[in-house]
């Protein structure tokens, strides 16, 4: 059926709905379609473009934010469904003016080349580390399997994994 | 705006979901995790007129463990499932869900994906719909109309394709308890870490004073969906552990089966994963062999 021939008496359910979600410790409220990915809700709703749209189909995980604490699409999430929830994103992990113990170590062992994916892995990064303290090489690939980088060859991400594993006092 | 419009609902109790899908049927589509329902909208695969999002509706997630057995509510996320059986002691279906969630996509999709979902999505080569199948569950699927109870070869019709109607809802997966001397075993080969499978097996066998008493043993991607290998599971039962036995039963079986050849092999290639896979976790579950990583196939 097509939906765009619809009038409004014949909806069913809600085309728009107004949401409060807390982002990086800051409240915010909007009112957004019902089919706004929560990443477009980010990058153009809240202006918070530090997530990135890459394949907006779940494969390249470059979308990856704290949603409650657990990492997650977030192109594979409507910003409908964030209402209530607490999100974090890249912007909020930096300490201030200050890198994050994770950035940092990006910075400093050629983590990133291009930067597109590197939102996203330090999301990633930042899960698996908060459980984690001496990860193996192997484990430290298998958490960042959900994330393509297309220029590093992943040896730098994984040396930056590994040096953040030791300076990241948590 | 990636998804065709659609009107979203988004009730909280099971009853009120049953009336919607009630009324709605076939113009409704459920959004459980939506790790793959979200992609298929974002590339207008599907266009339902009406979106169901179960995520705000009590009383669908959870996990209850008695007495050995398990009951999984439909929402519950892969993630939750794996940090619970992962502080369980050994000797129940949690020793294959152990070793089956960790092959299911990543991290990231394992945090929003649902085990209902995955099950009423059912991905031929999909890790939950063949460790169901080899546990024996059964599974819960309500209506307006009622509630009736199915086992995995009564869900499972083919490819991307179950049972459920249109107005009903799968809301619970059971798992029944382990009798003493039951192992069990999942492997899986995949291109990369978080893949779908190319071939998985689930195996899990009883074995009492020597001899196999009952198994359950289910394929993944090698056919147009999950299957079961009855007639490995009707010639292991009875005999003592044989790897001799096992090696024939499962070549027998893989032999039959048609996988459709793609890019990443031909249907011989899935035939012969599927018989050595077969062949590891037969001998796992029967105590003949010790686990073995995978990636060593």
């Amino acid at each position: 059926m097509d939906v765009d021939e619809r009038t409004t008496a014949d909806h069913v359910g809600l085309q728009e709905k107004t949401i409060t979600v807390t982002v990086n410790g800051n409240s915010y409220q909007r009112t957004v379609p019902v089919r706004r990915s929560l990443v477009d809700f980010l990058r153009e709703d809240l202006g918070l473009t530090g997530s990135h749209v890459g394949c907006e189909h779940g494969v390249c995980g470059a979308c990856t934010i704290l949603l409650d604490r657990e990492p997650i699409r977030a192109c594979l999430m409507f910003a409908v469904q964030a209402d209530g929830t607490e999100l974090t994103t890249v912007e909020g992990l930096t300490w201030g003016e200050e890198l994050h113990p994770i950035q940092q170590a990006f910075w400093d062992h050629h983590g990133l080349q291009c930067g597109f994916c590197t939102p996203g892995f330090l999301l990633t990064t930042y899960d698996f580390l908060r459980e984690k303290h001496g990860a193996t090489e192997p484990e430290i690939r298998e958490a960042l399997s959900g994330n393509l980088c297309r220029c590093t060859g992943y040896q730098g991400i994984v040396r930056s994994v590994q040096a953040a594993d030791e300076t990241w006092e948590r | 705006m990636k998804p065709a419009p659609f009107d979203y609902l988004a009730p909280t109790g099971v009853e009120e979901t049953l009336d919607v899908l009630q009324e709605y049927g076939d113009e409704a589509k459920v959004l459980a995790g939506g790790q793959s329902l979200v992609p298929m909208l974002n590339f207008r695969l599907a266009r339902p007129a009406v979106l169901v999002d179960l995520n705000q509706v009590a009383g669908l997630d959870g996990i209850q463990a008695e007495d050995g057995a398990l009951r999984i509510g439909a929402t519950t996320r892969q993630r939750s499932l794996e940090r619970h059986v992962s502080s369980r002691p050994a000797g129940g279906p949690e020793d294959l869900l152990r070793q089956a969630l960790g092959y299911i996509g990543h991290p990231q999709i394992r945090a929003r994906g649902t085990v209902g979902g995955s099950l009423a999505h059912a991905d031929p080569a999909a890790e939950l719909p063949a460790a169901v199948s080899a546990l024996g569950a059964t599974l819960v699927i309500r209506s307006a109309e009622g509630t009736r109870e199915v086992p995995p070869e009564e869900f499972f019709e083919g490819f991307f394709t179950t049972s459920l109607a249109a107005d009903e809802l799968l809301t619970e997966i059971r798992l029944p308890p382990w009798p003493e001397g039951t192992r069990g075993a999942f492997l899986e080969v995949s291109r990369r870490r978080g893949d779908f499978a190319q071939v998985a097996v689930a195996a899990v066998v009883t074995v009492a004073d020597g001899r196999i008493t009952r198994a359950g043993l289910a394929v993944a991607g090698a056919a147009p969906s999950t299957v079961q290998a009855h007639s490995v599971v009707d010639g292991l039962v009875g005999s003592e552990p044989d790897t001799g036995v096992i090696a024939e039963l499962a070549g027998n079986f893989a032999a039959q089966l048609d996988p459709p050849p793609d890019t990443h092999g031909p249907a011989e290639y899935r035939r012969h994963l599927a018989r050595h896979l077969l062949q590891r976790a037969i001998a796992q579950a029967t105590g003949l062999a010790g686990p073995r990583a995978a990636s060593a196939a």
